[in-house]
């Protein structure tokens, strides 16, 4: 399972719409700039959003000799030389309408799971990101199970900073802990929103409460990413953008892509550290 | 290459079921579910242990189903507040309605937190260090107002960050006590607060619920596309569970700087938001309520955002909101029709 994949990083939260995809996609298209090569799979089966943010709603999955062969995210365009990939998997795929409901129950989910983690064909992947459901259900045990043989690197926990969503993703850290799933660290999405019309900034869901979680778990806190409206519409405008610049490129001005340049590296540090120790995923479990 | 074929089959929405037998062994990937009609006749039955167990078990009625309807017969009003995606404010505008209904001290509100894994509604309404006491006839709801009691997991957890690892059935069981052992009494409305997405609370409430009566549900959502994509799954759920969808709210339209009162969009609604939606769906729309930090702060101390800002936007959009779902529910625009006349 996983032979050719080297790191799998968990993107974890208790708390729904708190950015986890927003944050898989960030992840994967900051470790492409870095060169990486990355694999984004969404196990959240009800509500899956990768292909929408990657723009590649309208493609499907093959079936190949051994498993399914993921989907490429195609126009990531040249960001300069060294410029790694990017290819997903997702429910979404299998979906005949893009409005289809699934509605399974736990058994039927942890079978998706567990075929999503050992029949997906991936390529050589430096960096298996894994987008989950919010919660600590049947999606989150079957992963921590099955992802037991391959000894992942570890998750990354978002939240947004208020109360509300600390008191869930609160919840996802004590599972961690209890399925023995180490925490990268904790990113707090959402954090402010500068007013483009005064540059004011508003904390429109709070600030610091990821950061505070942090300090009281024991675990690192990886950065606070601010609200930016920007960042969505050019997720949403990659259909009509027709010019020649790439998804890659476009992310590279982005607001956001600073931000997320200062978490990849502290991801990096961690992980391709325990790699020279011994103690990670290694070249191919 | 082959490509695949669609997973998804309208069967899986079962019909109501009887009440599971023991097992001797978990259900396998593709079980029917073990309280279902076809519990061990199926092909994924076929060398199951509990196969035995599955195929003899009554298949009559679901006997807890009678005691869930004698609860539900004094409840006037069940509404399930419902969105494919998580975070759009599903709990918050649970809350925020209950507040408003319980504005009126004649009405009786109850609020059903069935969000298992990520319980908010305790905490929204002040209420997280309350526990849950039970007496000959049941549980009885924490009351944070005379008229409006509530229920919900993170009363019965050990410690408030305890996390609630549980698969489907151990969701299901509790929510059915939920319905069966809390004393509710008599309620002019029952809130049900749910988890995002279409999986075991949502078929379980469903079919608990089924042969008591249910208003209907309101579908929340936010403008932008990413959050459409995944209430639009919703919608196509209840129609295929038989829910009746009363209306979609979008929350988090629009936010106005409180310096220079500037508009942003934060959550652009690039594919027309939640009220194309609603006509591509043939479903009211029933309001808008614009971002408002108030509200957050609101939900972290556990204050009523009502009765703090009521002359706020977002106020004044909730209450718009509260008039139409009034009337789809077959009620008059405001509570006793005393406020209305009480202003002209
Ligand atoms: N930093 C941010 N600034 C602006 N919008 C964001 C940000 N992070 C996430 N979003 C938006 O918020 C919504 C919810 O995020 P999403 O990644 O779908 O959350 P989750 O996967 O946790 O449910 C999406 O529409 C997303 O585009
Ligand atoms: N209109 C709004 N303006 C500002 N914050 C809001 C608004 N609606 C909800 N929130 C906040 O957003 C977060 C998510 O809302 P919540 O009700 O918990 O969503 P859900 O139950 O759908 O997961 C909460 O912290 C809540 O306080
Ligand atoms: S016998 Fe059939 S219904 Fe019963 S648990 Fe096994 S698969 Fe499920
Ligand atoms: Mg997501
Ligand atoms: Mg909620
Ligand atoms: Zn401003």
């Amino acid at each position: 399972m996983l032979e050719n994949v080297k790191h799998v990083v968990l993107v974890l939260s208790g708390k729904g719409g708190v950015g986890k995809s927003s944050v898989s996609v960030q992840l994967a298209l900051t470790l492409a700039r870095a060169g990486k090569k990355v694999g984004v799979l969404d196990i959240d089966l009800t509500g899956p959003n990768i292909p929408r943010m990657f723009n590649v709603e309208e493609e499907k999955v093959h079936q190949a000799p051994g498993g399914w062969i993921p989907v490429k995210v195609g126009d990531l365009g040249s960001a300069g030389d060294g410029v790694g990939s990017i290819e997903c998997m997702s429910l979404g795929f299998l979906l005949r309408d893009r409005g289809d409901s699934v509605v399974w129950r736990g058994p039927k989910k942890t079978a998706m799971v567990r075929q999503f983690l050992t029949d997906v064909l991936w390529g050589d992947v430096d960096y298996l990101l894994v987008d989950t459901p919010p919660g600590t259900s049947d999606e989150h045990i079957s992963l921590a199970e099955q992802l037991r043989s391959v000894s992942p690197d570890g998750a990354i926990v978002v939240t947004t900073p208020q109360a509300i969503s600390t008191a869930d993703v609160c919840k996802e850290l004590n599972f961690c802990k209890k399925v023995g799933l180490d925490i990268l660290g904790v990113i707090e999405n959402m954090s402010g929103f500068v007013c483009p019309h005064c540059s004011t900034c508003t904390n429109i869901f709070s600030s610091g409460g990821g950061a505070v979680m942090a300090e009281q778990f024991g675990v690192d806190f990886f950065g606070a990413v601010p609200i930016d409206p920007a960042f969505n519409l050019m997720l949403e405008r990659q259909k009509e953008t027709t010019d020649e610049v790439g998804l890659l490129q476009r992310y590279g001005e982005s607001k956001l892509f600073p931000v997320f340049e200062g978490i990849t590296e502290k991801l990096l540090a961690k992980t391709e550290k325990a790699v020279a120790n011994g103690s990670g995923n290694g070249e191919g479990g | 290459m082959v490509i695949l074929k669609v997973p998804v089959a309208s069967e899986d929405v079962p019909q109501p079921s009887g009440a599971a037998p023991k097992l001797v062994a978990p259900e396998p990937e593709h079980c029917p579910g073990p309280e279902s009609q076809q519990a061990g006749k199926m092909d994924a039955c076929a060398g199951c242990p509990n196969q035995q167990i599955c195929a003899t078990a009554p298949k009559g009625p679901d006997l807890d189903i009678p005691l869930i309807q004698a609860r539900m017969a004094t409840v006037a009003h069940k509404l399930l507040i419902l969105s494919g995606k998580g975070g759009v404010g599903k709990s918050t505008f649970t809350t925020m309605l209950a507040y408003a209904f319980a504005q009126s001290p004649k009405t009786q509100v109850g609020v059903c937190d069935i969000d298992i894994c990520g319980p908010s509604i305790p905490r929204m309404m002040g209420a997280e260090n309350e526990s849950i006491h039970s007496s000959s006839s049941g549980w009885s709801p924490v009351y944070v107002a005379d008229n409006l009691g509530i229920m919900s997991i993170q009363f019965m957890l050990p410690n408030q960050d305890d996390a609630i690892i549980w698969r489907g059935p151990k969701k299901n069981g509790l929510i059915k006590q939920f319905l069966k052992d809390v004393e509710w009494g008599d309620l002019d409305f029952l809130l049900i607060d749910t988890p995002p997405g279409t999986s075991d609370e949502h078929l379980s409430i469903n079919s608990y619920l089924k042969g008591s009566g249910v208003d209907g549900a309101v579908v929340v959502t936010t403008p932008q596309e990413v959050s459409l994509l995944d209430v639009r799954k919703e919608i196509d759920f209840c129609r295929k569970a038989g829910i009746k969808v009363l209306g979609i709210v979008e929350n988090m339209s629009g936010f106005v700087c409180p310096n220079c009162e500037g508009e942003s969009q934060i959550f652009h609604a690039t594919t027309g938001g939640g009220r194309a939606l609603a006509t591509e769906m043939g479903i009211p729309f029933l309001g808008a309520v614009p971002l408002d930090p108030r509200i957050g702060i609101a939900c972290d101390y556990g204050e009523s955002f009502f009765d703090a800002y009521p002359e706020s936007p977002a106020c004044e959009g909730l209450m718009n909101i509260i008039k139409g779902l009034r009337g789809q529910v077959g009620l008059p625009p405001s509570q006793d029709g005393v406020e209305e006349m009480d202003e002209s």
